[in-house]
């Protein structure tokens, strides 16, 4: 077991590394590059000027140096101007240049410097992933059980009325988009249109202090959604089991129906959906935007979204990487809890 | 618990299962009445679809959501089953009524351990706790005779061997001593020597716990080794039942009569006495015939008389209380004449010799890790070990082991599907060990077919049938185009004996029979020389499988094929072939003559095997060899000769030859070889396993 997740880490790095590269060389293009100049210097600027500010910031170098750069193997770029002052990635403002570290990258932990947010990389993931991973934790503990529970009763008899209508429940939640199912929410249950009123149509407040009242919607909103995925899921594995000859062998051992289901057939039921479960990890981080959004929670999707509209090309970079690492874990976990689940498979 | 119960453990009359389709009723069982006695056995025998296993599910009472009891009642220890509360079922199941099943590993839970399988039964039902529970397990588990009872209570089904699955299966139905056993094919899917254990298990079981049995199986050999008493069953009706010698030999319905001279007994005979075959194919539930359901297909039906009442009763043989048959005119029959329209054939002699195996092997390397294998050890698997013999023209070889033995893989290497590590396959003077299927010309590949065991997966299931022939065609490189192909094709069809409407059917619309005959078909297309038949009847039923076995031999007497039939069912062999070869973990232990092989002097293993065979007569007397363990894996062979480990002469060898040497071969006649170290006296002195006593 050991070898097999050492083993499995090694190729992991290796992905990430092609991953990352993949996303810096994307970000790096030259148009990308010149819109960065242009938002950070001047609208107007000449190509000249585009270009001389570039050099200044070692933007034209060759992209694997800029790659190892950021990566932190290598020294990074420092550019000296005519008057004697040093400037470089490492020199963070306010910063002397002969104080500053001559490596910074991903493994000195330093993530780089936010253009939009002008504060370091990883402070801004840090607090983002912090926020949308506390709205994930409850998204996740209202969906899995419920999905789980939901396909167990469906699947368990299979064509009876409860299997009909928590089908017919799942295919709804499931055919219904976030955006849809959002502003209908806030519709009902936050607005005067219908006067309920039960919850905030805002989740801003939940930023800071979580609870029932502000939380509960976009968490709702978001669970519904995968939901109805994984119960339809859990329960085609539930219901083909329940047709296994071992689950007639149990019938006729005297075992009871409450026992036949959780003791012979969750477990089988379960391998399936599993891994379904787990790539829905990856799929919250970045499903979130909608959500955290239309509900005005200031989280990772919600970076990513002025990452990317804003140019901000080591914001953007610092987000892959976490996205990298989250589908990358969450498969390696999805792969042991499997031959957990599984007792056929062996890693070894 | 076990109350005391004089009269009949169960009794079914007048049963009538249904199953409900939107579109109608299919009955599946009807008007079917049978007695168990307490400690006795009943066997229920019949073909696929005879409803045997809806009479067994039936007293389980779950039969589903479509299937319903229509009829009748099914009395368990006096009570109505078809009564009882689904409460009281439960406490039934299990405790008083337990079953076994066809296949092991789909009946075990895979994702739970044996021990808590096990333990589960009388947790439920006596309700004692975990220790007593798990005290039991270890008990039964080292009754059915499993070595190491603590590790396989503590592993999961997939670690076990089928045989030792089977076992398993056997100890949960007996965990709570219950007073019936329902056996649904249990040793179906097993090999012969696996399966001749089981058999021995269950009854030793049965006469040390005192259960009555009710054995389901289509084997009929199989059924008067364990029972007592027999049902046959036809279309959902039993239409005979008695004690099993009265059946066996004064059988006195129709069916059970062409039933026997269908099955390759002991004196069957490929020329002089032939299976005769029942003749049409077994009526779908919801379309049999009026009157007698075994009529259009009965040699004694008579128009007017057997089509012309609503149902045949079932009636008492004169002269004999338990023994009754469905059959209007058994009174009037001759019982003892022989079978009409038997016609005797010409043996055919063989001709030069096409192929030629030389000291053929085949390994396989198996890398303890595929990806950053490497400095991983590596296994040899040494599927086939210098594998020597010839086959002529017209001649039928026949090979024969159980599963691992080695005998699909040298079909592999036969047909090109696999290149040989070593020696040579020469096919008219060429070598064609090397040469992959791909790399073949046309004329070797059409040459060199196969018939496959299960044409219900060989067949394109989108694609018509005769499409499916002429695509055959095609690829040989026979015909100019489509037009003559399709003339081909018909002709084809002719050859196996189908209709020619059959070439526009979808393989979906045909029995299995006739879909092995469209594989039959298949394989000659382009004229095929050497046909390798692996298991080609194994999964047809009893009554089919003659036909297709004639229809096999028929075809080789017209084109002089070469035929190599793979198979572990020694009956057909002995009927069939004019050589065998049997086989053990890659090694060919014994190759001879058939009169050489199923004679003394033996290989210890071809002695196992053919004691292993059940043979459904009664005046056949066997010596009763029962080889402990299972088939060791080909990956961690045994050292020294590869059946020491199971060798009941073992000890007969001075000395630890046997771990040490792989044995000689060793020519014990002319054409006759045996790969053993046993001495020469030794040989001389076995006796022969099958007897026919005199009458």
């Amino acid at each position: 077991m050991g070898m097999f997740i050492l083993r499995r880490v090694g190729v992991m790095l290796l992905t990430a590394l092609c991953l990352t590269f993949l996303v810096f060389y994307l970000t790096n293009l030259y148009p990308n590059l010149e819109k960065l100049a242009k938002t950070q210097g001047n609208f107007r600027m000449s190509d000249e000027a585009v270009a001389s500010w570039l050099e200044k910031g070692g933007y034209l170098q060759p992209t694997p140096v800029k790659y190892a750069e950021w990566l932190g193997v290598v020294p990074s770029y420092r550019f000296e101007a005519e008057d004697g002052t040093v400037t470089g990635r490492c020199i963070l403002p306010g910063m002397e240049a002969s104080e500053a570290p001559r490596y910074c990258g991903i493994l000195q932990g330093y993530w780089g410097w936010s253009t939009v947010f002008r504060d370091p990389v990883s402070e801004i993931i840090s607090t983002r992933l912090a926020l949308t991973g506390k709205l994930m934790l409850w998204v996740m503990l209202l969906m899995v059980p419920g999905a789980l529970i939901i396909g167990v009763l469906a699947g368990m008899r299979e064509g009876s009325p409860l299997d009909r209508s928590l089908s017919t429940f799942s295919i709804t939640t499931t055919a219904t988009p976030e955006y849809v199912s959002g502003v209908l929410f806030i519709a009902v249950f936050a607005s005067s249109a219908v006067g309920l009123k039960w919850f905030k149509g805002t989740a801003t407040s939940a930023m800071e202090n979580a609870t029932f009242e502000n939380f509960f919607l976009p968490v709702l909103t978001i669970a519904l959604y995968g939901m109805g995925y994984i119960a339809r899921m859990t329960r085609a594995s539930m219901a083909e089991v329940m047709t296994a000859q071992y689950i007639r062998t149990a019938r006729l051992k005297g075992v009871s129906f409450p026992n036949i289901v959780l003791k012979h057939a969750l477990r089988n039921a379960l391998i399936a959906p599993f891994t379904v479960i787990m790539l829905q990890f990856p799929w919250l981080l970045n499903g979130v935007v909608i959500v955290e959004t239309l509900f005005n929670y200031k989280g990772f999707g919600w970076t990513l979204v002025q990452a990317a509209g804003n140019n901000d090309i080591e914001l953007l970079l610092g987000v892959s990487v976490v996205s990298v690492i989250v589908v990358l874990v969450t498969q390696l976990i999805s792969d042991i809890g499997y031959v957990y689940l599984n007792p056929r498979i062996s890693v070894t | 618990m076990k109350d005391a119960h004089d009269g009949p453990i169960l009794e079914i009359d007048e049963l009538s299962i249904s199953f409900f389709t939107r579109l109608r009723e299919i009955p599946a069982v009807m008007d079917f009445s049978v007695r168990v006695m307490p400690g006795e056995a009943v066997g229920l025998v019949g073909e696929s679809g005879c409803g045997k296993s809806t009479v067994a599910l039936g007293v389980m009472q779950d039969l589903g959501k479509n299937g319903r009891i229509v009829g009748g009642s099914i009395k368990f220890k006096g009570q109505d089953l078809n009564t009882m509360s689904q409460d009281e079922l439960r406490e039934i199941r299990g405790s008083q009524i337990a079953m076994i099943y066809q296949e092991p590993m789909a009946s075990l839970n895979p994702a739970m351990k044996i021990g808590k399988q096990l333990m589960e039964v009388p947790m439920i039902h006596a309700d004692v706790s975990q220790k007593e529970a798990y005290d039991r397990a270890l008990q039964v588990v080292t009754d059915v005779k499993l070595p190491d009872p603590k590790r396989i209570l503590d592993s999961y089904p997939h670690q076990l061997s089928g045989g030792q699955q089977q076992r398993i299966v056997i100890a949960m139905a007996l965990m709570a001593e219950p007073s019936l056993l329902i056996l649904d094919e249990p040793t179906t899917a097993l090999d012969v020597t696996v399966e001749a254990a089981v058999v021995e298990l269950v009854k030793e079981l049965g006469q040390k716990y005192g259960t009555s049995m009710l054995f389901i199986s289509h084997n009929l050999g199989l059924v008067l080794e364990t029972c007592d008493r027999i049902c046959v069953m036809y279309s959902g009706e039993a239409v005979e039942t008695g004690d099993i010698e009265d059946v066996f030999d004064q059988m006195r319905h129709p069916y059970t009569q062409a039933l026997f001279r269908s099955i390759p007994l002991p004196g069957a005979d490929k020329n002089a006495r032939p299976l005769v075959a029942i003749p049409g194919n077994f009526p779908l539930p919801h379309e049999r015939p009026p009157g007698c359901n075994f009529g259009p297909r009965c040699d004694y039906f008579e128009e007017g008389r057997c089509d012309a009442v609503e149902r045949v009763p079932m009636e008492t043989v004169p002269g004999d209380e338990r023994h009754r048959s469905r059959c209007l005119r058994f009174k009037e029959i001759d019982w003892d004449a022989p079978p009409l329209n038997v016609s005797t054939k010409e043996k055919s002699e063989p001709g030069r010799v096409v192929l030629k195996m030389d000291e053929l092997k085949k390994y396989y390397e198996v890398a303890a890790n595929a990806l950053f294998g490497g400095s991983g050890a590596k296994k040899v698997v040494k599927a086939n070990e210098t594998l020597s013999f010839e086959a002529r023209e017209s001649e039928t070889l026949a090979i024969v082991g159980e599963s691992g033995c080695g005998k699909s893989t040298f079909a592999k290497v036969l047909m090109g599907l696999e290149t040989a590590t070593d020696g040579a396959i020469v096919l008219d003077n060429r070598e064609i060990q090397d040469i992959p299927i791909e790399a073949r010309d046309t004329k070797t590949v059409a040459d060199v077919q196969m018939v496959f065991q299960n044409p219900f997966d060989t067949l394109n299931p989108s694609m018509s049938v005769g499409r499916q022939i002429m695509r055959a065609l095609e690829i040989f490189g026979e015909g100019k185009d489509d037009a003559e192909r399709r003339e081909k094709m018909l002709r084809l069809l002719d050859l196996v004996k189908l209709p020619r409407e059959f070439a526009d059917r979808m393989p979906r619309q045909l029995s299995g029979g006739q879909k092995q005959r469209v594989g039959i078909a298949r394989a000659f297309a382009g004229g095929a020389r050497i046909v390798v038949a692996d298991e080609p009847v194994s999964a047809l039923d009893v009554s089919v499988q003659a036909a297709v076995t004639d229809l096999l031999m028929e075809i080789q007497r017209e084109q002089k094929t070469t035929l190599l039939f793979i198979s572990h069912d020694l009956s057909i062999v002995r009927y069939l072939s004019d050589r065998v070869m049997v086989m053990y973990l890659g090694h060919v232990v014994e190759l001879g003559t058939t009169e050489q092989v199923f004679a003394p002097p033996y290989h210890p293993y071809t002695e196992a095997l053919l004691s292993a065979v059940p043979i459904a007569d009664t005046h056949v007397e066997k010596k009763h060899i029962v080889l402990e363990g299972d088939i060791p894996s080909a990956m961690n062979p045994p050292s020294g000769c590869p059946f020491q480990t199971r060798c009941s002469w073992k000890q007969k060898v001075p000395g630890n030859l046997c771990e040490t040497e792989v044995p000689p071969v060793r020519i014990m006649a002319d054409g006759h070889q045996i790969k053993c170290h046993l001495a020469d006296a030794e040989f001389d002195n076995m006796e022969p396993v099958i007897k026919i006593a005199a009458e």
